[in-house]
């Protein structure tokens, strides 16, 4: 459930199939403008300060709906309506929101999402990287009207994040954790006493209502650099699991090989449903641990095996198919890919990988020219 | 206020006040005791078994907290039996409390136990019994009567009753139960699955009854619960229609054949909810009916309105196809007329919300008579017993059809601001675990808890909103310590205590009825028993002993036995001490009788177990106790640690005791199917994890896993002679084409020329033959020797694994006839080659002729090997001879005395002496070239015979046409 699309997808492809945009890439308040203009349209609930949209239709909005006026709203969010609840309303309060995730999640396109739906705007956005500076949080200089003029609010450059604060709007920090920890907590002020300070110029910033914050992290990265408890304490967390279902998670996996392969100008497979399905299955069952049928037990290697991954191995099972094999995906093609995902740790992850082998796929009906492929290119 | 009140309840029906309640529902509890207080009627009447009259009093004491349970079972058979736990904040508590604050009788007026645990004696006795019984639905089975009545409490699942169940198991129940297990088992908790059959079925009915009896009201209350909290809160409605729907009579059908039912009923409350244009029944249920209750005042208000709901509901589905429900109904309408003879209208009667309309109805006393007439009777007898909010909850499989009874406690505890208090007990329960939670952590779950609860559209924030938010605020979005707070808290650990005064648990008499019929009684003399377990009071003795002890009542000790050695007896040191009555009353909370009582506390016992081998050690005492419903937990408890557990060590260590139990298994004639999948499934994760293992491993290390890979050779010895034999079995019915793998498997790995090659083919072959013949586990079992020489094989040449190991895999292998003599000879001659540091040729040397493993022998025969150690001994310099002198000592101080002269006089006749007899004949060293075929032929049926072993199967190479002759004429 939880993956949705990362917006190089489904979303996109139909944004462009609807109104053709000069943007490689839309903005999310753009593409889906109309779905936006009919909510605020017949959204008469109660709406916080500087909100666009009440919290209730930005939920719909996420999660998809019909509207009385037989608008139809799309999903933009496929996953569990609690986790959209509480993002929403913990937007609708003033602590900040921390979106948390394995690779793959839909983090940033949720947090796109809810900032346009909230505040319109989307593009306050500071990407997180290790190099991110304290600027790029608070403010930095214009050093030409800095020298020339000396120091006053006209040289001053100021953050996304100040910005926001400024108008009460919703600013984005993609990739939190990354930052370095020192540049984390310039978040701390902002977060709690909801002002900036300006010891340059003896002025700051106060946040106007509406301001609120969207951060996202890899929870796998958690350790990267962790976020100090002061900071985290600022932050209601909401962790986007991975698709639940076997279902979903083909339909999204087949959804996503199928765009990429046409844009790889992949000549067309036929039928690899089977083999994506196996995929999938593979992933799911070593990611939690236990197969399909919920009555073994397994070790679960190292590697992420987020939805992303599986994508990957399908779509170069699929060129291999194409260019080398019969046109048709078939085991072999998709188990090579399989063991590279899966170990990622020589040693530990190869006896995981072949116990599994053993324990589960041989056994399985239906399943043996998956188990002679995989034994070959694990041999 | 009492005024008016009052004259408003009597209004309605003229009759005796009507509370209609939602069992286990905390509102209801509130609203039970504020009309109480309202009306003061003269008498109680309280929905529960009558034969309970007289334990009433008992609630009294001091000692008496809930939660309990009234436990009803047939005197002469204590595995049927029902429970009505009851909590603090149930509405039936709440009466019998206010009854004896105020001095006025309580009574219950439901149907008598005697003829509810009689109905469902009636269920199991024809296994087609639910089909008689009435149309569709009414498979009652198992649960049937039991469920009733539980049902009426509020749809608990009697524990006993389903652990009764397997004593009497009617056939029918067999399956329901069995499927029952397995989703207990799921769900991780599955107390049940001890259940078998009968059982189960009831726990579907009660806990489950979440789900079956949803059909009607039943599920919607307890999905509720889950999701919404505020229903919680409402409680003071909540329906009871749980309650009603205890229907058990709905609940037991889908007892029998569970969820699959759920679907084709029509849920009622659903039905409304619709037409009001609501698409959860139970958002609606609260909207409606708990709010404009609760806004129009009045200690009565809710209940009329609950009544009127019910009465709409009951018009249109009528009693929803459960006759028993309508001869309760009957009953209770008898006792309540007989209460108003008696005291008047002054009557308050606390019954599930379904019935109430029922109650009210006016019926003519001869037609409820009538109904109630002729009911079949067993003897049962009542008494208090503890119980736990993990029973009260579903999770743990007994169900009273509550998820949250810890919370559902806070909110009847808590005087006011719910949740505030709530949160801060979280706050409070996660810091003991060391998490950091600060005051502002508590204020802000409140607040996203509140805006949730707007967001939502609900009035109050209720569980699912609080969970919400302690998960986004407190537990950084993490499920593990949410968990906790769900185990600890939703949930709760609260253990009930009865006193001292309640009557004997049924377990006692079930274990007076077996010792008289087993002829064993306890004495508190010591004394020895012999038990031969082919004789059938003896088996029971042992199963009863063994079980016994599974309990902690050690009345019995094994000793070892002094004559025979057979599996087939047993020696048990017998003493019956007088604490030993305690223990069996401490027992009592596993279940009623000893068999279901042992089953539940092996089940538990699995779950709990930390290491690999205590759960090996448990299977062994399930198949001691012959407790075949406890062995799939135990199975699924022990595939689990297997799969998790990395360390291939515990795996072999525990595979021994496992193929072990296999083999009692055989002798006691249980059906081991389960254990050995789980035994096969071991094994090849210790094949799988065994190679890398033995990698890098210091002196120390590599002696263990050199006596590992001892320990799982034999195992897989004896295994695949399990399968063998059920393979035999098999084979003889036409199953299975005979020898299609071993043969394939011989040749190839003979044939094979290099080792790395022999790895790979030698293992294939055995795959593929196994994969041909798709489900038949036994081909899989024998092929499990296979792939165990190719480990070996992987063993003995792989240059990182230690030097013993390496020697004992060519020696396993060699024994095994699976690596040729002068294979062998050249894997001899490669480590002991000058390229080789001394230590570990001398390690090598001991693992391959080391030990007790009859290695001197070897050499005595074996003219070539004995010259390679030879060669190589002589060949060692100077200065590492005394580094390996130590190995080699121990090596060589193990051989038998006489073996190692022989070794001397060899040695020092020198090489040349025998070589020229050797050297003649392509057999083996040191025996005559040839066969003298006339003799070998006449010895080989006996040994044949001997081993067991199949005409043909495992005779190798050359002789095998002329053997199979000869063996068609003995056999034949």
């Amino acid at each position: 459930m939880s993956v949705s699309v990362e917006p190089t997808t489904v979303e996109v492809a139909e944004v462009l199939a609807k109104e053709p945009a000069e943007a490689l890439r839309p903005h999310a308040e753009d593409a889906f403008a109309g779905e936006l203009a009919a909510l605020a349209e017949q959204d008469d609930r109660p709406r916080p300060a500087r909100w666009k949209l009440s919290p209730w239709a930005v939920a719909t909005y996420l999660l998809g709906g019909t509207l009385p006026d037989g608008t139809v709203i799309s999903p933009k969010y496929v996953g569990p309506r609690r986790i959209v609840e509480v993002a929403v309303t913990t937007l609708a309060t003033d602590r900040a929101l921390l979106l948390l995730g394995v690779p793959g999640t839909a983090k940033t396109w949720v947090s796109e999402h809810l900032a346009a739906a909230v505040s319109g705007d989307s593009t306050l956005l500071v990407q997180g990287t290790a190099g991110t500076p304290e600027e790029a949080i608070r403010y930095g200089w214009n050093y030409a009207q800095l020298l020339a003029n000396g120091p006053s609010r006209d040289a001053l450059v100021p953050s996304p994040v100040m910005r926001a604060m400024a108008e009460g709007m919703t600013a984005r920090v993609e990739e939190l954790t990354r930052i370095p920890a020192d540049v984390q907590d310039t978040l701390i002020t902002i977060l709690s006493e909801k002002t900036l300070p300006i010891p340059e110029l003896g002025q700051e910033v106060q946040a106007v209502r509406g301001f609120n914050l969207i951060a996202t992290a890899n929870d796998r990265d958690r350790g990267v650099n962790d976020l100090s408890s002061a900071l985290r304490r600022r932050f209601n967390t909401v962790v986007l699991p991975l698709p639940e279902s076997v279902e979903a998670e083909v339909d999204i996996v087949s959804r996503r090989v199928d765009q990429i392969g046409r844009s790889l100008d992949l000549p067309a497979v036929p039928d690899g449903a089977d083999e994506i399905r196996r995929v999938v299955t593979v992933f799911r069952e070593l990611r939690d641990g236990v197969t399909s049928d919920g009555r073994t037990k397994l070790k679960s290697p190292s590697g992420t095996l987020s939805t992303a991954e599986a994508i990957s191995v399908v779509t170069s099972g699929l060129a291999l198919a194409a260019h080398f094999g019969d046109g048709v995906l078939r085991a072999g093609d998709v188990a090579a890919g399989i063991l590279g995902a899966v170990v990622r740790d020589p040693a530990a992850d190869r006896v995981i990988w072949q116990e599994y082998l053993e324990a589960v796929v041989r056994e399985r009906d239906g399943w043996k020219d998956f188990y002679r492929a995989c034994r070959e290119v694990s041999a | 206020m009492t005024g008016t009140a009052r004259g408003g309840s009597f209004q309605a029906g003229g009759g005796p006040l009507l509370l209609g309640v939602r069992h286990h529902g905390p509102g209801s509890a509130r609203a039970v005791r504020a009309a109480l207080d309202a009306a003061r009627p003269r008498a109680v009447l309280i929905e529960g078994p009558p034969e309970a009259d007289a334990l009433i009093p008992l609630a009294a004491e001091e000692d008496m907290r809930p939660p309990v349970a009234l436990l009803a079972h047939a005197v002469d058979e204590p595995g049927r039996s029902a429970f009505w736990p009851l909590a603090e904040f149930s509405p039936e508590w709440v009466a019998i409390r206010w009854a004896l604050e105020h001095e006025v009788p309580a009574r219950f007026i439901d149907l008598p136990a005697t003829h509810t645990l009689a109905w469902r004696k009636d269920d199991e006795g024809g296994p087609g019994g639910g089909v008689g019984n009435g149309p569709g639905g009414d498979g009652d089975s198992a649960a049937g009567g039991v469920a009733d009545s539980d049902a009426g409490r509020g749809g608990v699942g009697g524990e006993g009753a389903e652990r009764g169940g397997d004593t009497n198991s009617g056939a029918g129940g067999g399956t329901g139960g069995g499927s029952d297990a397995n989703s207990g088992v799921g769900a991780g908790a599955g107390a049940d699955t001890g259940g078998g059959s009968g059982p189960e079925a009831e726990t579907g009915a009660g806990a489950g009854s979440g789900v079956d009896t949803d059909t009607d009201i039943d599920i919607d209350i307890d999905t509720d619960t889950d999701t919404d909290t505020d229903r919680d809160r409402d409680r003071d409605l909540d329906l009871d229609t749980d309650h009603a729907p205890d229907a058990d009579p709905r609940a037991q059908p889908s007892a029998g054949s569970s969820a699959v039912e759920v679907g084709v009923r029509v849920d009622p409350l659903a039905v409304l909810a619709e037409a009001a244009g609501y698409d959860d029944p139970e958002r609606w249920w609260e909207d409606v009916v708990e709010h404009r209750g609760m806004g129009e005042g009045g200690a009565f208000a809710p209940f009329l309105v609950l009544e009127e709901a019910m009465g709409a509901l009951r018009e249109a589905y009528g009693s929803g196809g459960h006759d028993r429900d309508l001869v309760r109904e009957a009953y209770m309408r008898l006792q309540v007329r007989a209460a108003q003879r008696e005291f008047g209208d002054a009557v308050a009667v606390v019954c599930g919300a379904w019935h109430v309309p029922a109650l009210r109805q006016k019926t003519a006393v001869a037609a409820d008579r009538a109904l109630v007439k002729g009911l079949p009777k067993v003897k049962a007898d009542m008494t208090w017993v503890p119980w736990t909010y993990r029973r009260l909850s579903r999770v743990s499989g007994y169900g009273a059809g509550i998820d949250s009874p810890g919370w559902y406690g806070h909110l009847f505890a808590a005087p006011d601001r719910p949740v505030e208090r709530w949160m801060t007990k979280v706050a409070g329960l996660l810091r003991d675990e060391d998490r950091i939670v600060s005051s502002a952590h508590v204020i802000e779950a409140v607040r996203l808890a509140e805006t949730l609860a707007v967001m939502r559209g609900r009035p109050l924030p209720g569980l699912g909103e609080t969970t919400d938010a302690v998960r986004a605020v407190m537990c950084e979005g993490s499920d593990v310590p949410l968990a906790l707070v769900h185990d600890r808290l939703v949930v709760g650990d609260v253990l009930g205590e009865v006193p001292q005064a309640a009557p004997a648990v049924p377990l006692q008499r079930d274990l007076d009825r077996i010792q008289r019929r087993l002829r064993l009684k306890p004495e508190a003399l010591e004394r020895e028993l012999e038990l031969d377990l082919r004789k059938e009071t003896d088996a029971g003795r042992s199963r009863l002993l063994h079980r016994l002890r599974l309990l902690g009542v050690t009345w019995g000790e094994p000793v070892a036995s002094r004559g025979s050695t057979g599996t087939f007896r047993e020696t048990w040191r017998l003493r019956w001490e007088p604490e030993l009555s305690v223990r069996v009353a401490e027992a009592g909370v596993w279940g009623t009788t000893v068999l279901a009582a042992a089953t539940a506390k092996a089940e538990a016992d699995a779950v709990a177990a930390q290491a690999l081998a205590d759960v090996t050690g448990l299977a062994e005492r399930c198949l001691l106790s012959e407790l075949p419903a406890a062995l799939p937990v135990v199975m699924q408890v022990l595939a689990d640690r297997a799969a998790l557990d990395t360390d291939v060590g515990h795996l072999a260590q525990a595979l021994p005791a496992l193929v072990r139990s296999l083999r009692y298994g055989d002798v006691r004639g249980t059906d081991t199917g389960a254990l050995a999948g789980v035994a096969a499934g071991l094994a090849e994760r210790i094949f799988v994890g065994l190679p890398p293992a033995c990698a890098a491993l210091d002196a120390d290390a590599a002696e263990e896993m050199r006596r590992h890979v001892d320990a799982v050779h034999g195992a897989v010895g004896l295994l695949g002679d399990a399968a063998a034999l059920a393979h035999r079995v098999a084979e003889s019915t036409g199953d299975l084409p005979p020898q299609a793998n071993r043969t394939a498997d011989v040749p190839a790995d003979r044939s094979a020329p290099g080792h790395r090659a022999t790895e790979h083919s030698g293992s294939a072959p055995g795959h593929r033959a196994t994969e041909h013949s798709g489900t038949a586990p036994a081909q899989d079992h024998r092929d499990l020797r296979g792939r165990w020489h190719s480990v070996l094989r992987v063993l003995s040449v792989r240059d990182t694994v230690p030097g013993v190991v390496r020697g004992r895999a060519v020696r396993l292998l060699l024994d095994d006839g699976e690596l040729a003599q002068d294979e062998a000879a050249r894997l001899m001659g490669l480590m002991l080659s000058p390229g080789t540091p001394p230590g570990d040729a001398a390690a090598w040397i001991e693992g391959f002729v080391g030990g007790g493993s009859g290695g001197g022998m070897l050499l005595v025969h074996d003219e070539r090997l004995l010259g390679l150690v030879d060669a190589w001994l002589t060949g060692v310099p100077a200065e590492a001879f005394t580094d390996v002198l130590p190995l080699l000592r121990r090596t060589f101080s193990a051989y038998e005395p006489g073996v190692r002269r022989t070794l001397g006089e060899l040695v020092r006749r020198g090489p040349g002496e025998r070589g020229s007899v050797t050297a003649a004949g392509s057999g083996i060293p040191g025996f005559g070239a040839d066969l003298d075929p006339g003799r070998a032929d006449a010895v080989l049926p006996v040994v044949r015979l001997l081993l067991g072993l199949e005409p043909g199967g495992a005779a190798s190479g050359a002789e095998d046409d002329g053997v199979d002759n000869n063996l068609v004429g003995v056999a034949g």
